[in-house]
């Protein structure tokens, strides 16, 4: 079968197999439920940084690994079907976005600013930045963070240490930090022109997202199918109830559109303009069927799955944080209508079949 | 242990797409030919269009070139149907026997049968039906209880068919016939696949007239029609091994999305060039849902390429795209601007037009060819749960 390279092919990947079992030992449930009481899980970490998959994005001269972008998507869709609470998929977009303006990348947890897509931080003539990014993803945890920043008519990406820049904490409905720095008066350790701008910054954002709620989806369909056949209700398994297993048939269904859905927006990624019609389609996707999925996992699971103890909150919570985050599906459906308008009713077909 | 079904990405070979384009240039020229109009206004049915469709070597295009078929690729095969699909073109006289019929008889027709019958169904010449659902037997469809009773150097059938599409056009129909009562380890056993020619003498067709006032499907009365040997398909009592892999071919093509996509185009045509921001969003959404469906519906035409068997995949494509197709038109038509006394305007007609046929035929998408109910039962089974 085709392809075209752009997504890996998770059955025999080396990298892939790497995180895996690096989630299957370091990142269990426990994990997830401490570090949302702010314990940072610091072998978690430090295995993945130690087997290089922190710097997948990378290439080598920059200090990575440079592995495919397919290969760090596939990084990413393990990532979310573990729940892993770590800044793994923001030190990807970091490196990612730090490599395209040739910035050498530091170690350590890293993430980027600002993520919203009127983000505006300038970086002004005496060298310094200003301006306040929200709801920056675990910045309270990095060491450095890639800033997409203005100067004059141009766009540059401006590395900074984290240390001593004014930070408020808030977290997002998954218990993740997600918190608001102020880089006023901060001085970049470097400033690269290059050739993201905020538009492309918070399409990538969106591909990455999508990814870990593919993992994330993926999850939660093998622990609704699981607790289906395990759990017995009138003398037999809820498994063995048609409205059951058609619930759980819809389930299967969003998993694969929005397992679809991450591929297209990955494989968009590998053109160098970023495809934005193609993210748009697959957030906007990805977004419904986080939605849905989510609410039929916990329809599936009755009052035990809305328990603090099941781990179905693991991957729901970060579900519906995650179809919010860089443009939800309304944003990015009026973006696409637009778009279809624009070419015209006969432009329908030839925009749709365009990708392939 | 995954759970999940994978569809994964495909990309056209650039000879698919050289032929995506070919077949543009055709229906086109077939189009100000006025051999068929895009708003579906000229019927479905053209013997004649199938014959051109056959002479550019696009019917049978996946099967072997000593049986008249052409050896391309199930991608290519895929864009082919598509474009047709998309722009309303009359493919009903062909449709079925290249998606369908065709692949059985070839998988498990006789010899002689596929050397009489697959070169004309590849010229476009053979217009074929499908003989499942009975009064008694609809979505279970191994209840069948229409009669195929061996005689000499042949069989005699006895009994009905219902809701066929198609009959009162097709030459052929492959039928699906009891030979002998269901085990009691098997309930599916005893149910054999025929060739029927149409002509056969005690053989009876009488139109059913659908909701919106035409005639598509009929029921079809066998009263002593005789069966030669040679149309026998496969094993005698053992049909049902030989059912799953057709339903892959008919569950997870493009006519299992696409058949309301029309009324989202006028949609469009309708919302101009500055469309409000609710009408924009909603007009996205429907297209995120279509672009996401072609993607994996394009992705089982990869595993069928494969090799592959994709019965649940089909099942999932054809459930959510039968869903989509059929909650289609409600979403057009809340999303339209309302038609008013104030601005007469022909893309009002075409939009009326094309919503009034997606919304009655809307029904019976998630019943044509599998229920809703069905696939959900197959998909439950590919999850492990039954």
């Amino acid at each position: 079968m085709g392809g075209n390279g752009a997504m890996a092919d998770n059955t025999d990947n080396i990298i892939v197999d790497t995180a895996t079992r690096i989630f299957q030992d370091l990142c269990e449930p426990n994990t997830v439920n401490e570090a949302e009481q702010g314990v940072w899980p610091k072998a978690l970490w430090h295995a993945l940084e130690e087997s290089g998959l922190t710097l997948t994005w990378v290439p080598d001269e920059l200090g990575g690994a440079g592995a495919a972008l397919a290969d760090g998507f596939a990084v990413l869709r393990a990532a979310g079907r573990f729940a892993a609470p770590v800044p793994l998929a923001e030190t990807l977009m970091a490196g990612w976005l730090l490599t395209q303006a040739g910035i050498s990348v530091p170690g350590g947890p890293l993430t980027i600013a600002p993520i919203h897509a009127d983000g505006r931080i300038a970086l002004t003539a005496d060298g310094a930045l200003s301006g306040r990014a929200r709801r920056v993803p675990f910045a309270r945890n990095a060491g450095h963070i890639a800033v997409l920043a203005r100067r004059g008519d141009e766009t540059v990406v401006a590395l900074v240490a984290a240390t001593g820049l004014p930070i408020s904490q808030a977290t997002s409905l998954a218990g993740e930090p997600r918190d608001d720095v102020s880089f006023d008066g901060a001085v970049p350790m470097a400033v690269r022109p290059g050739p993201i701008n905020q538009d492309l910054l918070v399409s990538f954002g969106a591909a990455v997202r999508l990814q870990q709620m593919a993992g994330a989806l993926e999850k939660i369909l093998e622990q609704s199918v699981q607790y289906a056949l395990d759990r017995s209700q009138f003398g037999r398994p809820i498994a063995k109830f048609q409205a059951v297993q058609h619930n759980l048939a819809m389930l299967a269904g969003e998993v694969a559109a929005a397992s679809a859905a991450a591929d297209a927006a990955a494989e968009a990624c590998a053109s160098p303009d970023i495809a934005i019609g193609e993210i748009a389609i697959a957030k906007v996707r990805g977004g419904e069927a986080a939605g849905t999925g989510a609410a039929i996992a916990h329809q599936v699971h009755g009052a035990m799955g809305f328990t603090y103890e099941h781990s179905l909150h693991h991957a729901t919570r970060r579900l519906w944080s995650w179809r919010e985050e860089f443009g939800n599906e309304a944003v990015w459906a009026a973006r696409l209508g637009r778009m279809v308008v624009e070419r015209g009713a006969d432009e329908l077909w030839p925009f749709i079949t365009a990708g392939s | 242990m995954s759970f999940s079904f994978r569809f994964d990405p495909v990309e056209l070979p650039p000879e698919a797409k050289e032929l995506r384009q070919e077949v543009r240039t055709f229906l086109r020229e077939e189009i100000d030919a006025g051999t068929f109009s895009p708003d579906g206004g000229k019927g479905s049915f053209s013997r004649e269009f199938s014959r051109r469709v056959g002479a550019k070597g696009w019917i049978g295009m996946t099967w072997p070139k000593k049986y008249g078929g052409h050896e391309r690729s199930h991608l290519e095969r895929y864009v082919v149907t598509e474009e047709m699909l998309a722009a309303r073109a009359p493919t009903r006289a062909h449709s079925t026997a290249d998606r369908q019929s065709g692949p059985v008889i070839l998988r498990y027709g006789q010899e002689e049968i596929r050397q009489k019958i697959l070169p004309q169904i590849a010229r476009g010449e053979l217009c074929f039906c499908i003989g499942l659902s009975e009064p008694n037997s609809g979505s279970d469809v191994f209840a069948a209880s229409t009669r195929a009773t061996k005689t000499d150097g042949g069989w005699l059938v006895n009994g009905r068919k219902i809701w066929t599409s198609g009959a009162h056009h097709a030459d052929y129909m492959i039928a699906l016939l009891r030979t002998s009562p269901p085990t009691k380890e098997n309930r599916r056993h005893g149910l054999t696949q025929f060739l029927v020619h149409m002509k056969t003498p005690g053989i009876t067709i009488r139109p059913i007239i659908n909701l919106t006032g035409s005639h598509d499907f009929n029921e079809v009365v066998f009263d002593d029609a005789f069966l030669p040997d040679s149309h026998l398909i496969g094993e005698v009592d053992m049909a049902w091994k030989q059912a799953t892999d057709e339903l892959a071919y008919e569950r997870s093509g493009p006519d299992r999305w696409i058949e309301t996509f029309p009324a989202l185009v006028e949609l469009v045509r309708l919302a101009g060039e500055q469309p409000s921001e609710r009408l924009a969003e909603g007009i996205g959404r429907e297209v995120a849902h279509l672009a996401t469906l072609r993607r994996m519906s394009l992705s089982v035409a990869g595993m069928l390429q494969a090799g592959k068997t994709p019965a649940v995949e089909a099942a999932v494509v054809k459930d959510l795209g039968t869903n989509f197709e059929q909650a289609l038109p409600d979403k057009v038509r809340l999303l339209a601007p309302q038609i008013g006394d104030s601005q007469p305007d022909s893309n009002d007609d075409r939009f009326e037009e094309a919503l009034r046929y997606a919304t009655l035929i809307a029904p019976k998408l998630t019943i044509q060819g599998g229920t809703r109910e069905v696939l959900r039962g197959i998909i439950a089974r590919g999850l492990g749960l039954r």
